[in-house]
């Protein structure tokens, strides 16, 4: 439409229809005004349940507060107590824990998943169901069965291990040396099948003539794994491994359910502590100091993320 | 995910090697499914042994003799009825109002020229990396303050908009072409017509999809109703159950009778729309 004012208009024009000037003018705002009535429930819902409680959450971290009496600033306290706190130091390594075993094992086992899947198979609709099937299912509630199976006497996993040698006499959530591992491996049963559909779809994604060309030139199942499934995954392994580190750092579920953070807080995450500090001590001022320090490890994933996929894109 | 994109068959190897490693994928088929399911085959037949069988040594998978009996007494042992009520006005409310609020804020952010569109879609993209469960606490304070705590408002209307589904619609509507709703407004069309009768229903599959990941999530969620709601009258299904084994850690009948009713309406959908819900995952990575 600007291109049409620099014409010089015939002596004859009819006259312009409303449209330029002030009338184009309104028609923009009257789209700005529309725009903002439709985001206006969203915004309000968010500014009150997301952004202040955000803010709030900082400003309660530097006071003493649990609920009956008005909040006390006390400066940096509950962060001076938290770098002290053997407690803390006990769920963080924890939680470091959880998620340096859980993911590479459930990204792993997720990349096996997926070869195997992205295969002529019997059964691979089934199979791909199965695996799948723990991601929808409430990890709480399937949980409530895990514990069930692992109970020391009428268990059925726990009977089976036992007879092939895995035997914990007081079962392995009360076992401070098993419960770990215990919620580390439903973790990773519920999972895998969410990060191998994200893997099949980065498989699928690969042209087969790579695959035919180098069988063709002799390069055996690993060779064409190594030099053409592992680096044509990269940005999908990339992007799975953070998405799993970011979860992982999140686990409440099952611990919640299988161990309430026992034996001995060996099982204690930093959101299962926040649960406890905040819901079960009403020390609300120190548990939202916590919680900024999930906040901190789980924005540094999600922004080495942005820096990951701005700086590289593999592509052949 | 249909067999084009399987490598191609070996050829030249004899009939008898080709049979044999056929026979050691199914085993390592059937092996890998019967770990992912062993926990539900276990959950249902347990729901339906009888209490001596339950408690037997050494366990069996399979029910000696199969019986009702749990599926009868849950109703009475728990507020079962209540819980389940509870857990679909819960997820089923979150996802109908989530999906309207997403949506139009979508649909400006998509459709519709504004200054401080970037400043609104970047705050989004920030409350999405921010871990949720930093807001518990002064949630639940505020909460406290409207007098909302153990109240369906309360579990609802801080979930009725979500920062993953604008994200995700946004995206979505950016990719439908613009031909149709210019035509609109060239007819006069208001931007609420447009939005409810032109794009909505082109963006009927997202919905879907959406609609799905929410009602999910909430159905399935423990740690919002366990604050929120801490009497049992209001709780939904995961955070009841859960706290009915902290205080019953026997009573393994009715709770795997439980936990299969519970789980039935996420596996019915999931079964039904199996391939859409697997799409969302693959197309976006992120669960709800």
């Amino acid at each position: 439409m600007s291109t049409a004012t620099q014409l010089p208009a015939p002596a004859t024009a009819p006259p312009p229809p409303r449209r330029p000037g002030r009338a184009r003018g309104s028609v923009a705002r009257r789209q700005a005004l529309a725009a903002w009535v439709f985001m206006l429930p969203s915004l309000v819902v968010l500014a009150v349940f997301v952004v202040y409680p955000m803010t709030q959450a900082l400003y309660l971290s530097f006071t003493e507060y649990n609920v009956l009496q008005p909040a006390r600033w006390v400066g940096l306290e509950n962060y001076q107590r938290l770098v002290s706190d053997p407690a803390f130091h006990n769920a963080l390594l924890n939680t470091l824990y959880y998620a340096a075993v859980t993911t590479p094992l459930s990204v792993g086992l997720a990349l096996g998943l997926a070869i195997l899947l992205n295969r002529r198979l019997p059964l691979r609709g089934f199979l791909r169901t199965s695996v799948f099937l723990p991601v929808v299912l409430s990890l709480a509630i399937v949980a409530i069965a895990w514990n069930f199976l692992l109970d020391p006497n009428i268990g059925l996993l726990s009977y089976w291990l036992g007879k092939v040698g895995i035997v914990s006499e007081q079962g392995w959530l009360r076992d401070p040396s098993l419960a770990m591992p215990a919620v580390m491996l439903v973790g990773i049963w519920k999972n895998v099948g969410f990060y191998m559909v994200m893997y099949l779809a980065g498989l699928q994604s690969i042209p087969r003539e790579l695959h035919e060309a180098a069988a063709i030139d002799g390069a055996g199942a690993w060779r064409r794994f190594r030099r053409i499934t592992w680096p044509l995954l990269a940005n999908q392994t990339m992007l799975i491994t953070i998405l799993a580190a970011i979860a992982t750092l999140q686990a409440f579920d099952q611990i919640y359910v299988m161990t309430r953070g026992g034996p001995f807080f060996k099982t204690e995450t930093v959101v299962m502590m926040i649960y406890r500090i905040g819901f079960k001590q009403f020390e609300f001022g120190y548990a939202s100091a916590i919680s900024w320090v999930l906040v901190l490890l789980i924005f540094g994933l999600s922004m080495a993320q942005v820096a990951y996929f701005r700086k590289r894109t593999v592509s052949y | 995910m249909a067999a084009t994109t399987a490598p191609p068959a070996p050829i030249g190897r004899r009939p008898g090697v080709v049979r044999a490693w056929r026979a050691v994928t199914l085993v390592v088929v059937l092996a890998i499914a019967a770990v992912m399911l062993l926990p539900l085959i276990w959950m249902v037949a347990t729901s339906f042994k009888p209490e001596t069988d339950i408690v037997k040594f050494p366990p069996g998978l399979l029910p000696d003799r199969v019986t009702l009996e749990h599926y009868r007494e849950v109703w009475q042992r728990i507020p079962f009825a209540r819980l389940y009520l509870n857990t679909i006005v819960f997820a089923g409310g979150v996802t109908v109002i989530s999906l309207l609020l997403d949506s139009m804020t979508a649909y400006a952010l998509a459709r519709l020229q504004f200054r401080g569109r970037n400043l609104v879609f970047v705050a989004i993209l920030v409350m999405l990396m921010l871990p949720f469960q930093v807001t518990l606490i002064p949630l639940y304070d505020l909460l406290v303050s409207f007098g909302w705590t153990n109240t369906m408002q309360g579990l609802i209307v801080p979930r009725a908009t979500n920062a993953f589904g604008i994200f995700f619609l946004r995206q979505f509507l950016l990719s439908l072409p613009r031909d149709l709703e210019e035509a609109a407004r060239i007819d006069g069309a208001s931007e609420f017509t447009i939005y409810r009768r032109v794009i909505m229903p082109l963006a009927a599959p997202a919905l879907l999809t959406l609609g799905l990941f929410h009602f999910m999530y909430n159905w399935n969620d423990l740690l919002w109703p366990l604050i929120i709601s801490q009497d049992q009258s209001h709780q939904t299904l995961p955070a009841g159950l859960a706290l009915f084994m902290g205080e019953h850690v026997v009573e393994y009948g009715i709770l795997m009778a439980a936990s299969v009713l519970a789980l039935i309406p996420v596996v019915l959908f999931f079964l039904v729309i199996q391939r859409r819900f697997v799409e969302g995952i693959a197309t976006t990575g992120i669960r709800g």
